[in-house]
């Protein structure tokens, strides 16, 4: 792995997680009914992050959840075996907007087996994708409704998001495959 | 990845192997506490429970276990079945692989018949006891609820009591239990305990090891499989094994009380432990183990499966 090129700084990160928290609201027009699901793993923090922002804006509560979507993947069989994380959503998202939080849509697998994940878990309002990076590819249709900064890259290549909460630093930088 | 696709006994599983089986099983507890309690991650598998022997729970529990996944289950008992008519077992296993069945949970009556059966099919094999054998998933289910009250293995002190010598569950617990570190104590009479456990840590008395145990974990008298009578008397067994309220309350703070069911009333445990309430109702976890054992079979069938 090779680092080809350096995408976002944690001052970058920052701004943009503000940006989008703004879009969420005036889109939604505040923050009832709001309820955030960060996927694992790295879309946790980054739905805790937005949910701080939000709380700091409105001055109300809002509810955070995790989702692991594992059990929902479609290359069970296929692959190798990843051990599912955490699924924690401990409020009820019937009648919620949920806003959908993750770090990097690429084929849209994820995201439709997230989609199929919330929909056992009761019949939300809306879905709303928020993604920290977009970098295109995608093998299903489905679309983010935030977000962070588009990132046209080739198959070869691959993004890595790091986070304070999960890898010590924030940083995303784009890497060659070998 | 599981190092074997079988489940034959617990001598096989790598401490990798139960590590990954006990971590995965965390997330299914999750799925088993929702609304819509139901996966879809084996959808289109097929899953064989075949019982030679009588079992609520772990038949169930496999059932369970399996739809939750999605999978397709088929319950066979030997009553009702070609093996009355005098098929042979590998040759019923043959005709249900024939109809392209994934996995194979088995129960059997013969000691060590499930490693013989997964020599002759080419499809993974779950042993749900052989006979006075194995009972590998009861253990793993064990290991997982002592993780969930005691967060570690390493130290715990854990005496099992009762009969050993028609034990499967003995069996498979002993080698599980000393295999993650802990100290295992066998309060066993003599004629109940088989030579291969006699060179360990021995007692013959609950009372020796009821204040200082973090673990008693009780044993089923096995009636069905006595042939011969191998203890005097229940008034004997009650003397000296049987866990009372008297010893109930001996137990010291924190301490648990697990048994793999089903509990004969009035022999190993006595109506008023089963019944107690309160602090020392507490130590009693027997229906927490069903609970997790369904979360731990739905690991193993995701991670040979999946």
């Amino acid at each position: 792995m090779k680092e080809k090129a350096h995408i976002l700084s944690e001052n970058d990160i920052d701004r943009i997680i503000k940006r989008i928290s703004h879009e969420i609201l005036e889109k939604n027009k505040g923050a009832e009914n709001l309820v955030f699901i960060g996927l694992q793993k790295r879309g946790v923090p980054l739905a805790k992050r937005i949910a701080e922002n939000i709380e700091k804006f409105e001055g109300t509560k809002v509810k955070t959840g995790k989702l692991d979507i594992t059990f929902y993947r479609d290359d069970i069989g296929h692959n190798i075996k990843p051990t599912a994380q955490i699924t924690d959503i401990s409020f009820d998202i019937e009648g919620n907007n949920v806003i959908l939080v993750d770090d990097v849509l690429y084929t849209g697998r994820t995201v439709r087996a997230a989609l199929d994940a919330l929909i056992d878990f009761g019949r939300p309002k809306s879905i709303q994708l928020v993604v920290l990076i977009d970098r295109g590819h995608r093998e299903l249709p489905i679309r983010a409704d935030y977000v962070g900064k588009n990132l046209p890259t080739s198959q070869n290549e691959s993004v890595e998001v790091k986070l304070k909460e999960t890898d010590g630093i924030d940083s995303v930088v784009v890497v060659e495959k070998e | 990845m599981l190092r074997r696709k079988s489940i034959t006994d617990t001598e096989s599983l790598s401490l990798e192997d139960i590590e990954l089986i006990l971590s995965n099983a965390d997330s299914f507890l999750e799925v088993s506490r929702r609304d819509v309690k139901k996966v879809p991650t084996l959808r289109g598998k097929t899953i064989v429970n075949l019982f030679f022997e009588p079992s609520t729970r772990t038949r169930t529990s496999f059932e369970i276990a399996a739809k939750r996944l999605s999978a397709d289950l088929i319950n066979f008992s030997s009553s009702g079945s070609s093996i009355k008519k005098g098929e042979s077992i590998i040759d019923t296993l043959k005709t249900m692989l024939s109809m392209k069945v994934d996995l194979v949970v088995i129960r059997h009556s013969d000691s060590g018949v499930i490693k013989l059966i997964d020599r002759f099919i080419n499809v993974p094999v779950i042993n749900a006891g052989d006979g006075k054998h194995q009972h590998p998933t009861q253990a793993l289910l064990d290991l997982y609820t002592i993780r969930k009250k005691f967060g570690k293995f390493e130290g715990l002190k854990v005496a099992i009591i009762g009969d050993f010598i028609n034990s499967r569950v003995a069996r498979s617990n002993v080698n599980l239990f000393e295999k993650m570190g802990m100290e295992v104590t066998i309060v066993s009479p003599t004629m109940l305990l088989p030579e291969d456990f006699s060179k360990m840590n021995v007692r013959h008395r609950i009372d020796d090891v009821i204040e200082e145990s973090d673990i008693i974990y009780i044993l089923r008298m096995q009636f069905e499989r006595q042939n011969r009578r191998f203890y005097p008397s229940i008034m004997e067994y009650n003397r000296f094994l049987s866990l009372d309220s008297r010893r109930l309350r001996k137990m010291k703070p924190g301490s648990i009380i697990m048994h793999p069911g089903p509990v004969n009333r009035g022999i190993e445990i006595t109506d008023e432990v089963m019944d107690a309430t309160g602090n020392f109702g507490g130590k009693i976890i027997i229906n927490e183990q069903v609970t997790y054992g369904v979360a731990v079979r739905m690991a193993l069938l995701y991670l040979i499966l999946g």
